[in-house]
């Protein structure tokens, strides 16, 4: 856990699969990292925030630091939720769920829409995440 | 399940041969060239430099217009390190061979001097990418606003057979058809080399016919707007008929737009050949025969049939070339690139055996 202070990542791996676990303010998240585009290394973007414009002319940023960019094409996930916020009519990439021991808390919260955007059917895929002993352990499913 | 963390190491995602048609080898910093500069060049490099028109560039929201993964751990600029390039591209993908578009400003009016530098990238190239990667093949820098100049660096380059095609770029300050670049293509078709023309350049004339755009969207999505007037000067200018084993590659400028010109282009000029009696084969005929197409960045219909239809309109799936654009932002990946399940033959054809019939590699 000291190895993933807030604001950082760490790419580990788990079962075979290369997964990025982020910690956002204290609370701890983990996605798979391969982009649902192409298969980039998704986990080692940039990680911002959006900017939205309702109309031409009127910008607005929000959720910086919870927004991951794939470093080939720079598609949007959010850190949280796995879900992808570049284009809502089609790409979700799958996330896994996150625990924070020794509390069993699962940070599942679905975080509203910034404003201006609607969800896409991708998500990249999450794992659960907790933390025992100073240790973040991430649950994949079978 | 909790396991230990480690890091995932790296592995050929591809089995299948592929050859890359568009690799982006970087020169790390101009100093870098000054060991193939004679001292006038340097002297002159290092003083007064190349006239820039940056004015002509979008910025390409990427610092380089690089995958932000793609800038090495030695610290040089992306595409310039060419062990991190072996990982990262050749190893990483099962790339047996790769074609080299070192992207330099060659476009400056004073020609005796962008000669000289086109002669040292060229040198550079040979010295640090295809002696010690021989999976690696080079393309001939030119200084093109000359033709002799540019025919004379043909002439001298082509004699080491690692390099593979002349390269050019798609923004001129004319119409690459005219005659002041034949000199060009002539010396192409004597060495039998194919010429390459990618993406960018700096020609000081707009991509569009409208005029100057304000986003980099635009000139990403946009481009093939210039490689279409090309395209109609290379026919309308009788380049293929004067120069008929000539083989045009268009490099990073899409394929999608190319049946319906054909078409248009076709339907005209059984309207007015008069106007332009020199050209006996039909506009899609010289194109089918003497243009080639790389992939990268690739045509995605939201349906995938449409990609097979389009190819089906195309009719030229044997003249089309897999590429990633390596280090480039819109990389294509060997292994996630084609949108659609194609017929096995001509998805082997794509990913290397048209390339490799091209450049006559092995
Ligand atoms: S692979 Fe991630 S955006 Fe294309």
């Amino acid at each position: 856990m000291d190895e993933i202070p807030p604001g950082t990542r760490k790419i580990v791996e788990v079962a075979g699969r290369s997964i990025g676990v982020f910690n956002i303010g204290g609370e701890f998240f983990a996605l798979r990292n391969s982009c649902p585009h192409q298969g980039g290394p998704l986990c080692t973007g940039r990680v911002s925030g959006f900017v939205i414009a309702e109309t031409p002319g009127e910008y607005h940023y929000s959720r910086q630091g919870e927004i991951l960019r794939c470093p080939w094409h720079g598609w949007e996930f959010d850190i949280r939720t796995g879900q992808s916020w570049f284009d809502p009519a089609k790409v979700r990439v799958r996330r896994y769920d996150v625990t924070v021991a020794p509390g069993s808390a699962i940070a599942t919260v679905e975080p509203p829409p910034a404003p201006g955007l609607a969800p896409g059917p991708y998500v990249a895929e999450t794992y659960a995440v907790s933390v025992e002993q100073h240790l973040v352990m991430v649950d994949v499913p079978g | 399940m909790a396991q230990t963390l480690t890091r995932t190491p790296t592995r050929a995602r591809t089995k299948a041969q592929i050859v890359d048609g568009d690799i982006h080898n970087a020169v790390a910093s101009d100093k870098a060239l000054y060991p193939y500069l004679p001292e006038r060049w340097r002297q002159y490099h290092a003083q007064f430099g190349m006239r820039t028109y940056t004015g002509s560039i979008y910025p390409r929201a990427n610092p380089n217009a690089a995958r932000t993964d793609a800038w090495p751990p030695s610290g040089l600029p992306p595409g310039a390190d060419l062990s991190f390039l072996r990982e990262q591209l050749l190893d990483a993908w099962n790339i047996a061979y790769g074609i080299c578009n070192p992207l330099v400003g060659i476009q400056g009016p004073y020609v005796e001097y962008t000669a000289a530098l086109a002669r040292a990238v060229n040198e550079w190239q040979a010295a640090e990418w295809l002696d010690p990667e021989p999976r690696l093949k080079g393309s001939i820098v030119i200084p093109y606003e000359d033709g002799d100049l540019a025919a004379a660096e043909i002439d001298r380059a082509a004699r080491d057979p690692r390099f593979a095609q002349v390269l050019m770029l798609i923004r001129s300050r004319e119409p690459l058809g005219k005659r002041r670049f034949w000199k060009i293509y002539e010396a192409a078709e004597r060495n039998g080399l194919p010429v390459g023309i990618h993406f960018g350049g700096a020609g000081g004339n707009p991509f569009t016919g409208a005029g100057w755009p304000s986003f980099y969207l635009e000139d990403h999505g946009g481009t093939s707007q210039v490689f279409q007037a090309q395209i109609a000067s290379f026919v309308c200018e009788g380049v293929f008929e004067r120069f008929p084993n000539l083989n045009i590659v268009l490099i990073e400028g899409g394929f999608a737009w190319l049946a319906p010109l054909m078409w248009r282009l076709d339907t005209s000029w059984k309207r007015l050949k008069d106007e332009v009696p020199y050209l006996h084969r039909a506009p899609s005929e010289q194109i089918r025969q003497q243009v080639w197409l790389t992939t990268q960045p690739m045509e995605e219909p939201a349906k995938p049939e449409h990609f097979v239809q389009l190819l089906d309109h195309l009719g030229m799936a044997d003249h089309l070339m897999f590429a990633t654009d390596y280090p480039h932002w819109d990389f294509d990946a060997p292994d996630q690139a084609i949108p659609a399940r194609l017929a096995p033959t001509v998805e082997a054809g794509i990913m290397a055996g048209n390339a490799k019939r091209l450049y006559r590699l092995s």
